[in-house]
């Protein structure tokens, strides 16, 4: 980041301002074309009117919106009440992917921290042996685990086997049985920048630090952690929102009753019986949740800065 | 420096990575409060033996004793021991300050304590002014001497100084010297200081191990390593000297007549091992040396002068012998009144003072 400041504080001329400008062209682009005109294109199918069979009607109409916050009875036309469906389908949601983040992050960090400390030459074979199960299509990934923790399934055999229960756990069909598929899901996500950020530390801070009289733990937390953090950040960033709308886990793991936004978004636009204004609004909403909880974080982090100074 | 009590005793010490032996079998012992140089070139093993100490690498064979006690025994957190790293290490999110509190907050001082005492140590330093800054915001000069700060800060009964002057301009690195001494002396702290500058090792040591690819080669105060130089590479490495390629003619009496190339003959006192007939390296210091119009009967060998060079304190006369090798001669130029300095081309004899040349082993 510093050193992206430093080349555009240093832009001066004009040629070099110029051929900055055509050079960034092909990003803003690919920017413009695959995030924010689809990005736009649902703000706008949420303030449509739904037609019955899928689709919408060129209406500006609030009632996506209405729908979800609001209970207005069979008819449409009782006094408005707080509608609670859809904000616990949401709260359940980040709740399971703040759960499904925090596995990964106390699976992947060490994981990470293992595959940097190893012999330079022998690092890219443990990265690629991380990456090798998710070149399995992630529904069938999915699957297998809900095979694997079965009441009847091989976990639980395992378990009965050496004696540590007598009757199988229920895994599959619990909040457990998602964040346990959601982690394993994304586990890379977190795996990665943090082993890149790992990679980069300088270990003989670690050293100075045991120097000054540190124990191991102190020298984790007051000097590799400050250190690694934009990699550990940038690891939650990046299971914690694809867990939040994700659909296969939660669906084929957690059953009816452990429903999230994912699933409710993809059913409003499957088959004829969906509403796309109100898929799209969901989408919208969940979109806002998650800039404001990037932007609570951003802002956090910068006073946390200011007050280290 | 307290001779009874050793602070540190290195054992046939040996470091191997993998095939490669970087420390072979060095055996030395650090006294109390001692300012204990090791010097030597590049890559001779200097910082390896430092990170032994320090508990950053293990000792291959041998063994390493601090205060009497096993160092392996010791993790490096456990060790009274405290280092300014070659690469300073600094700890890049923290201030200056915090930076330099770091040991005694480990120590169990409290924040506000530790910061106060941090603040002297930067004083010390002459770095007060930035003491809320970030190390990146340093210069490599200033870096180095927070590092310095910062080692020094726990007061450890041994520090450990991985050149930790190398980065100063010479104002500040001849200010800092007087420094660390006056410091070393006053908390009695045993400094054990690498270097490759000999003649910091020279002005700063009580006493001084000079290092050759992982070998020990002269251990001594710094007179003794400057003027008995035991070998071929520590009369070379420490100070500017006249290298004679010579055979021993006859001994007598403590004395060793030597000629070399040209039939110029010379004298000087004898040394162990070095017996009639050997074809030897002798030492001559440049600054023992002086030149003449006319022969003195201290012997005179006879050459032309090549080129004088200013260097500052000193005059650096180069004179060709006849059939011989080239001489250096220095003159100091606070002489200059009582000695003659003599144009390019001049016929002049370069005399000695009676043990100025120096027979060493190879
Ligand atoms: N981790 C290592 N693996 C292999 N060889 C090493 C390692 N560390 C040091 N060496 C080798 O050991 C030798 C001694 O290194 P050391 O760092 O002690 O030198 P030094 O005397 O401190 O040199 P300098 O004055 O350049 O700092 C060098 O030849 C170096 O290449
Ligand atoms: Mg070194």
């Amino acid at each position: 980041m510093a050193a992206g400041a430093a080349s555009g504080g240093s832009a001066t001329t004009d040629t070099y301002r110029e051929a900055r400008t055509w050079l960034l062209l092909p990003s803003w682009l690919i920017l413009a074309g695959l995030s924010l005109i689809p990005v736009c294109l649902m703000l706008i199918y949420s303030f449509l009117t739904k037609e019955f069979r899928g689709g919408v009607i060129w209406d500006f109409s609030l009632a996506a919106y209405d729908q979800f916050f609001f209970d207005r009875g069979l008819f449409g036309d009782d006094p408005a009440q707080i509608e609670w469906t859809y904000i616990a389908i949401f709260w359940r949601s980040i709740w399971q992917a703040s759960a499904a983040t925090l596995l990964s992050l106390a699976i992947g960090f060490p994981t990470a921290y293992f595959i940097a400390t190893r012999p330079e030459r022998n690092r890219a074979i443990w990265v690629f042996l991380i990456t090798i199960p998710y070149w399995v299509n992630l529904l069938i990934r999915t699957v297998s685990m809900k095979f694997l923790l079965r009441d009847q399934g091989p976990l639980n055999d395992m378990l009965i086997g050496i004696g540590l229960i007598d009757t199988p756990i229920h895994i599959v069909n619990t909040n457990f049985a998602v964040q346990l598929g959601l982690f394993y899901s994304y586990l890379p996500f977190m795996v990665l920048p943090i082993y890149a950020a790992v990679e980069r530390y300088n270990f003989s801070l670690s050293e100075a630090a045991a120097d000054l009289y540190a124990s191991k733990f102190t020298t984790l937390r007051r000097i590799l952690l400050p250190a690694v953090k934009p990699g550990v950040v940038a690891g939650c960033i990046l299971v914690f929102v694809p867990s939040l709308g994700s659909f296969l886990a939660p669906d084929l793991l957690g059953g009816a009753k452990n429903f999230m936004i994912g699933s409710l978004i993809e059913e409003q636009f499957k088959g004829n019986a969906g509403n796309w204004p109100f898929g799209a609004a969901a989408s919208m909403i969940l979109l806002t949740i998650v800039l404001i909880l990037l932007l609570i974080f951003a802002r956090q982090q910068a006073r946390a800065e200011k007050e280290a100074h | 420096m307290n001779q009874d009590n050793i602070a540190i005793n290195v054992q046939r010490a040996v470091k191997r990575y993998g095939t490669f032996t970087a420390l072979k079998e060095i055996s030395l012992s650090i006294y109390d409060n001692e300012f204990f140089t090791l010097l030597g070139p590049s890559g001779c093993g200097k910082t390896t033996l430092l990170r032994m100490i320090a508990g950053f690498e293990d000792v291959t064979e041998g063994a390493i004793q601090l205060f009497g006690q096993e160092i392996e025994t010791l993790p490096p957190n456990k060790r009274p021991v405290n280092t300014v790293f070659q690469n300073y290490a600094l700890f890049p999110h923290m201030s200056i300050l915090d930076n330099v509190a770091f040991g005694l907050e480990m120590l169990g001082r409290s924040k506000s304590e530790a910061r106060a005492k941090a603040g002297e140590m930067l004083e010390l330093v002459q770095l007060s002014q930035f003491a809320k800054r970030k190390p990146s915001q340093l210069s490599g000069g200033q870096q180095q001497r927070v590092a310095l700060a910062r080692a020094l800060a726990p007061q450890p009964k041994v520090l450990l100084l991985d050149e930790p002057l190398s980065a100063l301009d010479l104002k500040l690195r001849k200010a800092m010297q007087i420094e660390l001494k006056h410091l070393q002396r006053e908390t009695g702290i045993t400094f054990i200081f690498v270097t490759h500058d000999q003649e910091e090792a020279l002005t700063m040591s009580d006493r001084i191990a000079v290092m050759s690819a992982g070998e020990l080669q002269q251990l001594g105060s710094p007179r003794d390593i400057y003027e008995a130089p035991r070998n071929m590479f520590v009369a070379d490495f420490i100070g500017e000297t006249n290298l004679l390629e010579v055979s021993v003619d006859d001994i007598q009496n403590g004395r060793a007549t030597c000629h070399l190339g040209g039939g110029h003959e010379l004298t000087c006192n004898e040394v162990q091992g070095i017996g009639v007939g050997a074809k030897v390296h002798m030492s001559l210091r440049p600054e023992r040396l002086f030149i003449s119009e006319a022969a003195k009967e201290t012997a005179s060998l006879r050459g032309k002068v090549v080129e004088n060079i200013f260097v500052g304190t000193d005059i650096s006369t180069i004179v060709d012998l006849a059939d011989g090798p080239n001489f250096i001669v220095r003159t100091s130029n606070s002489d200059r009144g009582n000695k003659r300095i003599f144009e390019p081309g001049s016929d002049v004899f370069v005399n000695m003072e009676l043990g100025a040349a120096r027979l060493l082993v190879d």
